[in-house]
């Protein structure tokens, strides 16, 4: 029936639309040549100088610093959130604030920190980016362990506490191990915003000590060299590994539980 | 650290010179003196014999400009090190100078009425030039630039010129005029751009009409806008950054560009300053007034002054240095080069016929509202 | 570029797309039968995180809040004199013309993204078990590669000797390479490009959770597919549309990156601007206020997607 047939139209030309750039990103990162349009033949030698190049090394340092950083804070205030929003209170307007960060334009947010660590005349530095990234960091993992509280069977707490066990115990015996997976899934997601995060990097990170998206930012408005296609590449495929083994993990853990 | 919280642990003197720092950084519209010496009253003693090795200098600098080695060069000469942080516009680095009490720079790069502002709001420290004797290898036109007479709080380290850099083979009649870029004939429709940093965005314009480039006069600026708003209607575009790459693929044809970014050493681009004439900008170098490694960053400055060191940049990123022992050093080194690049062999004389960019204090927003309007117009 | 807003929660179960409690499909946990716990409790669960977001989160917004109604200092920050200057500034037709130009882009590529997000959405959701993961975890990958790399490759692509032109000549459809960058169409693309995902996740968990049940029932009762699809399906994937159209609206406000990497200079977005105040111009009070102007605009489109999910909620097919 061609009707049937008509809606798979739009759907492979997402597909399409999606990942032709990347394709040409990929296929160009083995392009001997320099010119971005016309492949000159194979060659690894963009990977061998983007291996040589110490500003996108050192970029890529201070992102995996900043992403397990913000992971940690993210981790520890979100969960705690989340229990507390979902146990503890049942005000609609903490509910509203948890959530603010996730609907706030992240440059509304990059603004607004600018202004505040300058005015309370902090020196920029990593430590700048952490702090702004474990903003929205924590409302994601609150919201991710919200959603894991929200099926969860509460009635192994309440046992727990008609048997009289304290609420920190209750905490750590049962409701932590029944959110693990939750909570390891909003870890993972906190990692992987911050480490692609831009716009709040660009305002609140020191000039000496620059993200890796902002190497590539400043890299970018210069020409683009086949580096950053090769760089590119790189990003692609350890997200593709992290997913995978994501996936795998998930799988594992449901199984288990 | 800011210094006005100093302040509170230092003898009276010192305390009378941050109030003195803070009023001149508060009055905003009160001064700004040509000259710029008032805030140089709060000059900190420097122990000429400071052991370097315990200081480390971080400075921030457009990238590609100055050698990639240059870290390694500073730890054998001088002992101490380097760590260098990147900008890729006056604005950028603007931003991070100005928005926070200490942003760990000890030395920045920025253009003459960059450094000029940055005074002005006493941020910077002013130069123990007994600490620079390189200074000397300076040409004495390098102490006549309108922005820092006398080179009282900042240093040049390149200096040029904006004009029109284009392809030979893609551009019928060679260009003499800002005409020429801001009306160009039919067939260069989408391969002719302008910068939009906002000074050099009016720069065309302001020549075009016979104007200072450096007015605040209101119904001077609406003529510049209207030229502007035509060009744009003409099909102009718009690039900071790019533009020399994008005349050797060949995907523009005929830009404003600084007379380093024009890559003259390719036979079929050449570089020409319109007969309306142009500027005269220069990059510097300054000292900020929160760096606790004040030593080291005149030991520093008074490196890149070494002929040897400061030859580099004309050899490698072919733009004029202000330096005439290094120049004398790149013209006897680099006969090859220097007969390829019209740029490079342009004299300080000539240059100084360009009108140096100056600071215009508040009258700066007029040039951020016309840059906002060429821009926002569709 | 608003990677916050860009990715799925990797181990999330499809249905929970990222932030989706954000959207009105998700309510209140529904049996809550306990007591809310000793206010000890309450204070050592609630009190960091909520601390947290007072101090970097209400007061930043505050400040920015405070600054719309001083003056700008001359080289940034702010002097404490009041004046209603920024809001006739606001309104001066320079700048409201970029604030209402770009609430226009951002509705073009919201609805663009609705139109191919929505069949995309539809598929996926009918799919085998299997392949449904996979083409939910393909619409996720592009974002796992950097934002700003991924932009750039549509220069590579749209450029005057680029694949886009070199395929429509090779086919014959242009003899000469259109002027295909730097244009409205190119930034409404780069946008769409980025926030497609966004889209496509919320209208899939919407899709999903239908009962097939209602379609056969309208089925049977006579309606054409397009009937049932009108009256049935759609009205009841609404909330989804909508938290979809906020999920994209939103990021493309506020973006600045593609109009400046793929607009080449000509067009600017209310982003621009507010990146412009804070890091060129360093008017900060007047950045603030076009910053507030972005925050209206999204109050009322929340409201908006508040009263329409009220009005088509209550429906069956949506969890309670």
């Amino acid at each position: 029936m061609p009707r049937r047939r008509l809606i798979y139209v739009p759907f492979w030309a997402t597909y399409v639309f999606l990942y032709t750039p990347i394709i040409v990103l990929v296929v160009m990162s083995f392009n001997a040549g320099k010119s971005p349009y016309v492949f000159e033949g194979l060659s690894l030698k963009w990977y061998g100088e983007l291996a040589g190049n110490d500003t996108i090394r050192q970029g890529l340092v201070n992102t995996l610093i900043v992403a397990v950083g913000t992971t940690v804070l993210s981790t520890v205030l979100g969960t705690l959130l989340a229990v507390g929003m979902a146990r503890h209170t049942r005000s609609r307007l903490l509910d509203a604030l948890g959530l603010l960060p996730a609907v706030l334009p992240d440059l509304v947010l990059a603004i607004g920190l600018l202004v505040f660590y300058a005015t309370i005349k902090m020196t920029l530095g990593l430590h700048s980016v952490i702090l702004a990234h474990t903003v929205f960091g924590m409302a994601f993992v609150a919201a991710v362990v919200r959603t894991r509280l929200t099926h969860a069977d509460t009635s192994l707490e309440e046992a727990s506490r008609d048997l009289g066990a304290s609420p920190l115990a209750t905490f750590t015996r049962i409701t932590l191990p029944t959110l693990a997976p939750g909570i390891a899934a909003g870890a993972l997601l906190a990692f992987t915003l911050s480490i692609d995060e831009f716009v709040i990097a660009f305002f609140t990170a020191a000039p000496t000590e620059p993200t890796l998206p902002i190497v590539i930012y400043s890299m970018v408005r210069f020409g683009v060299t086949p580096e950053i296609n090769a760089l590119a590449t790189i990003l692609l495929a350890v997200s593709f590994t992290v997913i995978i083994v994501a996936q795998r993990m998930t799988r594992l853990t449901e199984s288990l539980s | 650290m800011s210094r006005i919280r100093y302040t509170r642990h230092l003898p009276a003197a010192t305390v009378a010179a941050g109030l003195v720092l803070a009023l001149a950084a508060c009055g905003g519209s009160s001064s700004t003196s040509a000259d710029g010496a008032a805030p140089s009253a709060a000059a900190e003693q420097l122990n000429p014999n400071a052991d370097l090795s315990k200081q480390s200098l971080t400075i921030t600098i457009w990238d590609g400009y100055s050698p990639k080695d240059l870290a390694d060069q500073v730890k054998k000469k001088l002992g101490f090190e380097l760590k260098t942080a990147i900008h890729d516009t006056n604005e950028t680095a603007m931003a991070k100078l100005t928005a926070n009490a200490d942003s760990g720079i000890d030395v920045a790069f920025v253009s003459g009425q960059y450094a000029q502002a940055l005074n002005e709001q006493g941020l910077l420290e002013p130069l123990h030039s007994e600490l620079i004797p390189n200074l000397a290898n300076l040409y004495p036109e390098a102490a006549q630039l309108s922005f820092d007479k006398g080179n009282k709080f900042s240093v040049p380290y390149t200096w040029g010129t904006t004009g029109i850099c284009y392809r030979t083979d893609l551009v019928k009649t060679p260009p003499t005029s800002w005409n020429d870029l801001l009306n160009p004939s039919a067939d260069l429709k989408g391969k002719v751009t302008m910068m939009t940093t906002e000074r050099w965005l009016a720069l065309p314009a302001l020549k075009q009409l016979g104007l200072s480039i450096n007015t605040t006069d209101d119904k001077q600026l609406a003529q510049a806008k209207d030229l502007l708003l035509k060009a744009k209607q003409g099909g102009m575009l718009y690039d900071d950054t790019t533009f020399g790459a994008k005349l050797e693929k060949g995907e523009a044809a005929l830009v404003e560009a600084w007379d380093g970014w024009c890559p003259t050493t390719n036979p079929k681009i050449k570089f020409v300053v319109p007969k309306e004439g142009s500027d005269l900008w220069s990059d510097t170098m300054v000292i900020m007034k929160t760096s606790k490694n004040k030593e080291a960053a005149h030991a520093f400055i008074n490196y890149i002054l070494d002929p040897a060191v400061h030859s580099w940049v004309g050899e490698n990123i072919l733009y004029k240095v202000p330096n005439k022992a290094a120049m004398d050093l790149l013209i006897k080194n680099n006969q090859d080069l220097l007969a390829k690049n019209t740029p490079l062999q342009m004299t300080p004389a000539e240059l100084l016929k360009g009108e140096s960019i100056v600071d215009l204090g508040e009258a700066s927003t007029k040039y951020t509202r016309l840059a906002t309007e060429i821009s926002a117009n569709q | 570029m608003t990677a916050k807003h860009d990715i799925a929660p990797p181990g999330a179960p499809p249905g929970a797309p990222p932030g989706a409690p954000a959207g009105p499909s998700t309510g209140r946990p529904s049996r809550r039968s306990r007591g809310l716990g000793t206010a000890a409790a309450r204070l050592a669960f609630l009190g960091p995180g909520l601390g947290y977001l007072i101090v970097l989160l209400l007061v930043p917004l505050a400040l920015v809040l405070s600054y719309t109604v001083f003056r700008r200092g001359r080289f940034g920050g702010v002097v404490y004199e009041w004046t209603l200057e920024n809001f006739t500034r606001l309104f001066d037709p320079l700048y409201f013309d970029v604030v209402l130009s770009s609430v226009k882009t951002a509705t073009l590529t919201t609805l663009a993204a609705l139109l191919i997000g929505y069949p995309t959405a539809y598929v996926i959701a009918g799919l085998p078990r299997k392949w449904k993961t996979i083409a939910l975890i393909a619409v996720v990958m592009p974002f796992w590669t950097n934002f700003l790399i991924r932009v750039y490759a549509w220069i590579i692509l749209l450029s005057g000797p680029g694949l886009v032109n070199e395929a429509l000549t090779g086919i014959g459809l242009i003899d000469k390479p259109l002027q295909l960058l730097y244009n409205q169409g190119t930034i409404v693309t780069g946008l769409l490009y980025s926030y497609l995902p966004l889209m496509i996740l919320p209208l899939y968990a919407a899709i999903e959770r239908l009962d097939p049940q209602l379609r056969e029932a309208s089925a049977n009762l006579g309606a054409r597919p397009a009937r049932t699809f009108w009256s049935v399906t759609f009205p009841l994937t609404v909330p989804g549309v909508l938290t979809g159209c906020v999920f994209v609206f939103v990021p493309c406000l506020g973006n600045f990156v593609i109009p400046e990497i793929l607009g080449g200079g000509r067009s600017i977005m209310v982003g621009n601007l507010i990146r412009d105040q804070f890091l060129k111009a360093r008017d900060w009070p007047f950045g603030s206020t076009l910053a507030l102007a972005v925050i209206a605009v999204l109050v009322v489109l929340l409201f908006l997607q508040a009263w329409a999910s009220r009005v088509y909620g209550g429906t069956e097919g949506r969890r309670a």
